[in-house]
């Protein structure tokens, strides 16, 4: 039997700067801050972080291998549990990637629906964020008010496709079904609630002078070390960097929207914050452009039964509220993918982790861990 | 001294607000009329029967293969009470298994599977959520009568139905042409002048396919 490699033992200081020892202890895999189930080990001089060691992996399914096996009905129902905050813009990315290799022309109405749907589910994520950055420091109250939003949004969700969370609503080639008929009202009615309990928290929340104490100046990424790192989304765009997949390469409808894509300039935690409240604004504004271009027409284009896509390999990413989400599909001509390689933003946003934790306080660690606003579901697929 | 009053104010404000959440167990939010629950088997009013034929096209693409099914023949048909040949024996869910994403009911060709309203199955057996054919049926009858469910397109005709319409064609034509040309198990061709003189034959075809439209 050949001999199993040793495993690597984390290193320790016997004999730090003030002649004690480093102190190593285990967070996670069931801790509450750690949004799902992510462990770290944390190598401590008193309460100073000196190490860490992150582990993933705790909710590893083979989405990847099993995308292998079903056909393309079936793997949007996968991709609902990838990021399992922002169901439609996973989907989105699938259906797309499948689009874009069998050449197909996707109805405006299709289109306008699946851009609605995404940007309500872009600030439903946002506000579970905001609610569990809050309540990472202690602060209850501003997740009451985020979760009663979101669930506004998750009504409206169940009322067009049928479930809140896991919809599998979008369709190579169009939507399930067409959207309720007072789908424009209700989104609207929604939208001037969703701003009103947006602004709400942020008045709560942001300019707190003991949560800018502990956010202001913490985990400090500068715009080339996130460029390095692989970083996108709001955790890039607050270290300065101007980069949003849909103004970048537009996809789907978003160039015919006007909107703004906020930058930060210090790249701390704060500032990963704010980016998102800022983000959900915005949304609330691309929605409102949305739902008046939308016009009546078909939802779904001519597409058989079973999708064949024919041999090839295509590459398509959108902006996922967590950041640039990925597939890249190599077909062989069959009812299933020869591959399909999924690019998770939370994941690549996770890499600069022990950078981060190195230097700060424990306190700070869950502060840290959840500006990067992680789902474990996409990071261990 | 100003934020204190402030501050008050903000408490003023909010306490009036009315209450957003539910006491789960004691109350219940209202369900979505597109709320998928678990998948439940519909039934055929007019013909008594399940309108699933077992035909396994639901299992095949259930992305969990939680389902299983059995397929026999209609003794129904046999009679000459129902167009379907064959029909459902047995039906199992896995409700525990079943990931409710409505794959089921795209792809049925029969109306015969559908997502019903029911939601809440917390059972103490690992085993008590796999549902037979009865319980399905059970749940299809309460979603069906709960939604004011409609299926999409009305049931072919029976032997017996057809038989009567055969009838009622020849005897239409009785009078004008030839009788021994047209016996009563005669041939489905309709003549053309049909619709126009509409006789009682015609009306009892209507009303055959009108209770199969509104089960």
């Amino acid at each position: 039997m050949p001999e199993l490699p040793a495993q690597p033992t984390p290193p320790t200081r016997i004999d730090n700067d003030h002649g004690g020892t480093d102190m190593w202890i285990n967070m996670g895999p069931q801790h509450p801050a750690t949004h799902g189930v992510f462990r770290m080990e944390l190598a401590l001089d008193s309460e100073l972080i000196v190490d860490a060691i992150s582990h993933i992996g705790y909710l590893h399914r083979g989405s990847e291998r099993l995308f292998e096996n079903e056909i393309y009905s079936q793997i949007i129902t996968l991709f609902d549990r990838l990021d399992y905050v922002s169901n439609f813009n996973n989907e989105l990315v699938l259906v797309m990637a499948v689009e874009k290799l069998m050449s197909l022309e996707v109805p405006d109405r299709a289109e306008y629906i699946r851009v609605i749907l995404c940007e309500l589910n872009r600030i439903a994520s946002h506000l579970v964020f905001i609610g569990t950055f809050a309540l990472d420091m202690g602060a209850l109250t501003p997740s009451l008010y985020t979760f009663r939003d979101r669930e506004k949004i998750l009504a409206l969700f169940e009322a067009t496709s049928g479930a809140r969370m896991m919809h599998n609503y979008f369709r190579v080639g169009g939507v399930k079904q067409d959207v309720v008929d007072d789908f424009p009202q209700r989104v609207n009615s929604l939208l001037g609630e969703l701003e009103r309990g947006i602004d709400e928290v942020d008045q709560l929340l942001s300019h707190g002078e003991v949560f800018v104490e502990r956010t202001r100046g913490i985990a400090v990424i500068d715009g080339e070390t996130a460029l390095d790192w692989g970083l996108t989304g709001a955790c890039l765009r607050a270290s300065g960097v101007a980069y949003d997949v849909r103004v970048d390469e537009p996809y789907s409808v978003y160039d015919r929207l006007d909107f703004a894509v906020p930058i930060g300039t210090a790249g701390d935690t704060w500032d990963r914050y704010y980016l998102r409240v800022l983000e959900a604004r915005q949304s609330i504004i691309i929605v409102r452009q949305a739902i008046q271009q939308m016009e009546p027409g078909p939802i779904q284009t001519k597409v058989r039964a079973i999708a064949r896509p024919p041999k090839g390999e295509v590459y398509a990413h959108a902006e996922n509220p967590r950041g640039d989400f990925a597939v890249y599909l190599v077909s062989e001509g069959g009812e299933s993918p020869y591959r399909l390689k999924v690019r998770p933003p939370s994941f690549c946003n996770l890499m600069p982790l022990r950078d981060l934790l190195i230097g700060h306080y424990v306190a700070d660690a869950v502060v840290i861990l959840g500006s990067l606003d992680i789902v474990l579901g996409e990071v261990d697929r | 001294m100003l934020n204190s009053v402030k501050a008050l104010r903000v408490s003023l404000s909010t306490m009036m607000r009315r209450k957003v959440t539910a006491e789960y167990p004691k109350e219940h939010l209202p369900l979505q009329d597109r709320f998928m629950g678990f998948p439940a088997l519909t039934w055929d009013e007019a013909r008594d029967e399940p309108f699933c034929t077992g035909c396994m096209v639901c299992i095949r693409y259930c992305p969990t293969q939680c389902m299983s099914a059995q397929m026999t023949d209609n003794t129904k048909f046999a009679d000459g009470d129902s167009h379907r040949k064959k029909i459902v024996e047995t039906f199992e869910i896995n409700l525990g298994r079943c990931i409710l994403c409505g794959i089921c009911v795209d792809v049925c060709n029969f109306d015969a599977i559908e997502m019903s309203f029911e939601h809440e199955r917390s059972e103490r057996l690992r085993d008590a959520n796999r549902v037979d054919l009865p319980t399905l049926l059970d749940m299809g009858k309460a979603y069906q009568e709960e939604s004011g469910w409609k299926q999409s397109k009305p049931n072919a005709p029976s032997p017996k139905e057809k038989e009567v319409i055969a009838a009622a064609k020849a005897a239409e034509e009785a009078p004008e042409l030839k009788p021994e040309a047209h016996p009563a198990s005669g041939s489905p061709d309709p003549p053309e002048d049909a619709p126009e003189d509409a006789p009682e034959g015609t009306d009892a075809d209507n009303r055959a396919k009108k209770e199969g439209e509104t089960p």
